[in-house]
């Protein structure tokens, strides 16, 4: 795979010098392959955007390496430039520009002539239905439609490799849906995406492949599937309980046809390795303990990033 | 080209990198050009407002209330007074268009991000800032010289050498880019207001506009120490460009002394640059 990949990440480290010092990458190794929606899955300050920074040229990592489409990110910059598009988690929109010269001189940027890279804007505003606000200045623009416009700017010069750090945080569900059928239509042109986000639906419906990260280190990886799969645990009984929690653990625990439980934040989390049939044993138990709310779910990543971190992903 | 025909093919990947970093180069100058035309106006006002009211106070108000200022020996006051106000609005225009700028596009605004991410080595994006803050500098000076010429009294009479003044024009826009980079990447806004009283206040006052650097032979120690400031080699180069007649350094001493300064203004604003620019 190696020679057909797009991204190749070895032994790739970051610290900072503080303060306070952090390794904010320890280490990883990663390969996404050409036309692969890859997603890097973490909670805040897990090194998301840190990665993503070293693989665009922007960070320069302590230690590693970093290939894109056959270019060493850190030995030639510029040609690393050339074949990465990038939406940043932070409006870069070049404010001095309207909307349609913010994709136009990006165009220019890449070696588009003046005609070109007025076609090519026209067509992007069109594409991310934003061509009634071509004159308008950027700061006009609402947040989702900046959004849009910086995803239109970085696939202008057609990258290689897009890379979008938490790209729908901050958007409505319209908007993200809207945004998930853009990356689907360039997944489907064979376009190689590389996202970052703390959202599991959106890691679990998007992504070929996805790692978990945390604390800097990728903790699993693989297809959502694989990583649901791996978790060993058919059905997951979410339970509110007004009682002793610590208590209903324990009795759980021991019910034929139960896992694990465990608590986060303040729900009781019973893993059943069957779909259904310790369910009544489960609730028959429950009820000692005060219950107030039940919901069953199959294992989601979230399930998969509790089991892997004892902690919750969403904030 | 289709969309689904280009997922993979880049267009420049095929180019040499000397053709795309120059196709970039290119359109980071289209981009500043077009954004400089739409501020033309602003541009007009804060380069020829402060030269004018110098003129004017200087070469109408004074004279016209009986306190005229003469230049040294027989030189009319606006015969000094031409080429430092030529060198001052260079200089003036490193800082304005670069510099504060500059400033605010790494502080808020993150807007020189796109153009950091320009398929070209981050040295040449901070380059063009400097070449672009030049041509402004060259076009304030191209305002300002007739104006301060032209006016009314001003009793200037110049024995231009055209080499040695495009010479002394290039290398003294270039370095005014570069001092515009050097701040522009070293401070940050909070220090704008020290911007002004510490540098640009202490440089015009202190950069030999008023007065040529021979004639403060009287105070031995000011002469010397002024010598840190690059206005200095700019007023006395385009002095011995403009009006040679008037005591003013020996062009190898105020270019040679502004090269090197304008280099290690350079050199200083890029390393800055990278620094802002990379984690
Ligand atoms: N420029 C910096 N200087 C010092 N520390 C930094 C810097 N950038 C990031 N860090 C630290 O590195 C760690 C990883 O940060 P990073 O921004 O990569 O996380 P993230 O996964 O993108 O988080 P988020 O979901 O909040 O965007 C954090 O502990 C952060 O404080
Ligand atoms: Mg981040």
């Amino acid at each position: 795979m190696a020679a057909d990949a797009a991204v190749v990440v070895e032994k790739l480290s970051k610290h900072y010098r503080g303060p306070p010092p952090v390794d904010a990458v320890k280490s990883i190794d990663l390969e996404v392959a050409r036309g692969e929606i890859f997603g890097l899955l973490g909670p805040n300050g897990a090194g998301k955007t840190t990665t993503v920074g070293m693989c665009t040229t922007r960070v320069v990592p302590t230690a590693g390496r970093v290939t894109v489409d056959g270019v060493d990110v850190r030995a030639d910059p510029p040609g690393a430039r050339g074949r990465i598009g990038v939406v940043t988690q932070f409006n870069t929109l070049d404010r001095s520009c309207t909307v349609f010269e913010n994709l136009k001189y990006h165009c220019r940027y890449f070696g588009m002539n003046h005609r070109d890279a007025k076609a090519r804007a026209a067509e992007l505003l069109d594409t991310f239905r934003l061509a009634d606000r071509a004159d308008a200045n950027v700061m006009a623009l609402s947040g989702g439609m900046a959004q849009r416009l910086q995803v239109a700017r970085s696939i202008a010069h057609r990258p290689v490799v897009l890379f979008l750090d938490e790209p729908t945080s901050g958007l409505d569900p319209q908007s993200r849906i809207a945004l998930w059928e853009v990356l689907g239509a360039l997944h489907d042109e064979g376009t190689t995406v590389i996202l970052t986000t703390h959202y599991m639906e959106e890691a679990d419906r998007l992504c070929d492949r996805l790692a978990i990260i945390d604390y800097g280190e990728i903790l699993v990886m693989g297809t959502p599937d694989q990583l649901k799969r791996q978790v060993g645990v058919e059905t997951v009984v979410t339970l509110t309980l007004d009682g002793d929690r610590e208590g209903a653990v324990k009795a759980l625990s021991v019910v034929a046809g139960v896992d694990r439980t465990e608590i986060v934040e303040g729900e009781v989390l019973v893993y059943l390795a069957e779909r259904e049939g310790p369910l009544p044993a489960v609730v028959q138990a429950a009820l000692a303990f005060g219950l107030v709310d039940l919901a069953l779910t199959e294992p989601t990543l979230e399930t998969v990033f509790i089991q892997l971190t004892g902690r919750a992903l969403r904030d | 080209m289709t969309d689904t025909a280009s997922a993979t093919a880049g267009i420049r990947v095929t180019t040499s990198p000397r053709v795309s970093y120059r196709a970039a180069f290119w359109g980071l100058m289209v981009r500043d050009t077009k954004v400089l035309s739409r501020s033309l106006t602003q541009f007009l006002l804060r380069t020829v407002i402060q030269p004018f009211l110098f003129v004017f106070v200087f070469l109408y108000v004074f004279p016209n209330i009986g306190a005229g200022i003469h230049g040294p020996g027989v030189a009319s006051f606006g015969t000094v007074l031409l080429p430092g106000l030529v060198a001052v609005a260079i200089m003036f225009q490193g800082i304005q268009a670069v510099g504060l700028p500059l400033v605010n596009e790494f502080a808020q605004t993150r807007e020189i991000e796109d153009r950091v991410m320009a398929p070209l080595p981050t040295n040449m994006v901070a380059f063009e800032k400097i070449l672009f803050g030049a041509m402004q500098s060259a076009l304030a000076a191209v305002l300002v010289f007739p104006m301060v010429l032209f006016f009314p009294n001003s009793n200037v009479h110049p024995h231009v050498n055209p080499v040695l003044l495009v010479a002394e024009i290039i290398v003294a826009c270039l370095s005014a880019g570069a001092l515009g980079l050097a701040i522009g990447t070293g401070w940050n806004p909070r220090q704008v207001p020290l911007i002004f009283s510490l540098i640009v206040i202490p440089i015009t006052f202190l950069g030999c506009i008023y007065y040529p650097w021979a004639s403060l032979h009287t105070i031995r120690w000011l002469q010397i120490v002024i010598l840190v400031n690059p206005l200095v080699y700019v007023s006395e180069g385009l002095r011995g460009a403009i009006t040679p007649n008037l005591q003013h350094m020996p062009w190898p001493v105020s270019l040679g002394v502004l090269i090197l300064i304008g280099a290690g203004l350079a050199w200083l604003g890029m390393r800055g640059f990278r620094k802002r620019v990379l984690g």
